[in-house]
């Protein structure tokens, strides 16, 4: 008997049992999809991550107050903010740092017009842009004569342009900073969300020395910002920074550091680690769902078996061998179990599509994950279709065309 | 006669029994029984419900092996034989008819009828062809589409007949074909079964109850208590 016939008897079977068929393969169907989603809210989460840390710009490194063993972004510390000082002598002494940038920012009222709002205000020397790569959509972008002179002037993101210009320019317009009077002379390009939800284009850049001498009246810095030269000299560069920080702030050997030399391709590595826990267990809730499948699929099969026990006689009687009748029960259960995989496979990647819009993030069909599902239900249907099927292949003809 | 012959006989029993149970419980089906069947008979078989007619007919078309003694096809011993090689003669040298017409339901007749053929290994095409003037041989050409519900008693067993003609057998067993219809239907089955015997040369054994329907036979033999009472040929 061909495999063609074998299957078509197969497929004529299921379509007789249409309901019967269908919650029977619900474990398979509930298996492939949860992998299917998960899958594709992965493979998304993962790609808008490295986006949103590649859109930090390249290179990055950043310098913080407080012990490494500190979470990022955790409370505030005790360790003293960095100085200007503390920037030149960076300068003078690390040789894989191509930029070193000033950052000091503060959450402050800004007025236009009759318009006002509350935004993130940075205080920043022009190569902060540049390690970010960030460039303007129009106008200018601060230069080191703004830096030098302490220009009054600065850069708005888009959100701010919206809320305080509406419809109008807002090149050469005047920004009020905490009192302070500043030209706008450059709109940011847009960043859209952050990783972490925040309008990244709600923000105002002033050059650092405008900042602190007008603003905040203090030349502290909370943050330093610096790029390495290429990617393969990130490592150095950060043993570089933090051997001038160590002896500048004198943090004796053995001692720990009070500052932190953080690499944003850290936060890639703790979140894939979150991801691969995650994946490990929705594997296994997976992995459960098509066990409880399989035995579901060797439940009903066993049933059909028992049911049939007449067709399977009168099979025998006109000439099927063993091996048809096993062949018959076998590509059953595959075809049902291949079905559920499909229909599964359909679900799982409409339901990542859907998530993924409630979530943000983008969306990616998991291609490689589609033949690998399917294969398992393929040999879902094998294994526990194989004892129903012997069982029936193993049937006497005259036994099985007396049952009752 | 039958000595003298130098071909051996199509099928013959030689001692055969069956048993069914163990030791105290132990039932004999058939207890000893030896038969000659030759080629083109036509063979009625009579007895007391029990007496082990269906049981040697299950022997005789391999659904079933005796416990003793010895089954020749042509004089070849059948017990030793391989499971799938009698599940080859029971597809290519043997057609059953059952009491109860045993069609797959909701499968069209057409499709019943070509069950044989699928484990024969033909095509589709070659299926329906055959398939068809079968079931034209039995006088239901056009209700080839019908599934058995939409049939009546005597359309099942036609549906059923054919599908034993279809792959071409020499033998036809049929185990109380007429045991579910009416003296009229009967008489057209039997007809029909008749029919196959002269015209086409195939052998027939008939389980049957119905003196009616074993009259159609040329050889009677008469079963009892798993044994062979009397065995009688019509002049
Ligand atoms: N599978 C079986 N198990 C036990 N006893 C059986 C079985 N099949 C048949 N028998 C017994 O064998 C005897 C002959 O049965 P059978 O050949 O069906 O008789 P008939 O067809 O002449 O009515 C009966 O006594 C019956 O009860
Ligand atoms: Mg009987």
């Amino acid at each position: 008997m061909s495999l063609r016939s074998t299957t078509s008897v197969a497929f004529s079977a299921l379509l007789r049992n249409r309901l019967r068929s269908l919650l029977t393969v619900l474990g398979v169907v509930i298996g492939v999809a949860a992998v299917l989603t998960m899958e594709s809210l992965g493979q998304g989460a993962t790609a808008y991550i490295g986006n949103t840390i590649s859109g930090m710009g390249s290179n990055m490194l950043m310098i913080v107050p407080g012990s490494p063993n500190q979470r990022m972004g955790g409370g505030a510390s005790n360790a003293p903010l960095f100085t200007t000082a503390d920037l030149e002598a960076l300068r003078r002494g690390t040789r894989d740092v191509e930029l070193l940038a000033a950052v000091s920012q503060r959450p402050l009222r800004i007025v236009a017009g009759g318009l006002n709002r509350n935004t993130v205000v940075n205080g920043a020397s022009p190569e902060y842009l540049e390690i970010r790569l960030w460039g303007v959509s129009r106008g200018r972008k601060l230069t080191r004569d703004d830096e030098r002179l302490g220009a009054q002037v600065c850069l708005i993101g888009a959100t701010v342009t919206r809320s305080l210009f509406p419809g109008q320019d807002p090149l050469g317009q005047e920004l009020r900073v905490h009192g302070v009077s500043c030209r706008v002379v450059g709109e940011l390009e847009e960043k859209g969300a952050s990783a972490f939800g925040m309008d990244m284009d709600d923000i105002v850049f002033m050059p650092f020395t405008t900042f602190t001498r007008r603003i905040t009246g203090s030349d502290r810095l909370g943050l330093i910002v610096a790029s390495a030269r290429s990617p393969d000299r990130i490592d150095d560069a950060k043993e570089q920074l933090t051997n001038v920080m160590r002896a500048r702030r004198r943090v004796l050997p053995g001692e720990d550091d009070d500052f932190a030399v953080r690499d944003p391709r850290e936060v890639q590595a703790v979140l894939d680690q979150v991801t691969g826990v995650l994946t490990t267990f929705l594997l296994g809730v997976a992995g459960i769902s098509l066990l409880v499948g399989g035995i579901g699929i060797m439940n009903i099969m066993l049933v059909s078996v028992t049911e049939r026990t007449r067709e399977i006689g009168v099979r025998l009687a006109v000439g099927a061998r063993g091996s048809d009748i096993l062949s018959q029960f076998l590509v059953e259960a595959v075809v049902l179990s291949a079905a559920g995989g499909v229909v599964g496979i359909g679900i799982g990647i409409a339901a990542g599509w859907g998530l993924s819009g409630v979530l943000n993030l983008p969306f990616v069909v998991p291609f490689a994950a589609i033949p690998v599902a399917f294969g398992v239900s393929v040999l879902v249907g094998v294994i526990f279709g194989v004892f129903p099927a012997r069982k029936a292949a193993k049937l006497n003809p005259l036994a099985a065309l007396r049952f009752e | 006669m039958d000595s003298l012959r130098s071909e051996p006989s199509l099928l013959s029993f030689r001692g055969v029994t069956r048993t069914y149970g163990e030791g105290e419980a132990e039932v004999r089906a058939l207890d000893g029984v030896d038969l000659d069947i030759q080629q083109g008979e036509f063979v009625a078989i009579t007895g007391a419900s029990g007496s082990g007619k269906s049981t040697a007919v299950s022997i005789l078309g391999c659904l079933d092996l005796p416990s003793g003694g010895e089954y020749l096809i042509e004089g070849h011993p059948v017990q030793s034989l391989p499971a799938d090689v009698l599940a080859a003669l029971r597809n290519a040298k043997f057609g059953f008819v059952f009491q109860a017409y045993n069609l797959l339901t909701r499968t069209s007749a057409l499709d019943n009828v070509g069950l044989p053929l699928i484990y024969a290994g033909l095509g589709v095409a070659e299926r329906e062809k055959r398939s068809f003037e079968a079931l034209a041989a039995v006088g239901l050409a056009e209700r080839a589409d019908a599934s058995p519900n939409q049939l009546s008693g005597g359309q099942q067993q036609r549906v059923a007949i054919a599908r034993a003609l279809v792959n071409q057998p020499e033998v036809i067993l049929a185990d109380e074909p007429t045991g579910n219809l009416d003296s009229r239907t009967s008489a057209e089955i039997m007809q029909l079964i008749a029919r196959l015997n002269v015209e086409r040369g195939i052998t027939v054994v008939m389980v049957t109850h119905d003196p009616k329907s074993a009259a159609w036979a040329r050889r009677q033999l008469v079963f009892s208590d798993g044994r062979i009472l009397s065995d009688t040929v019509r002049a």
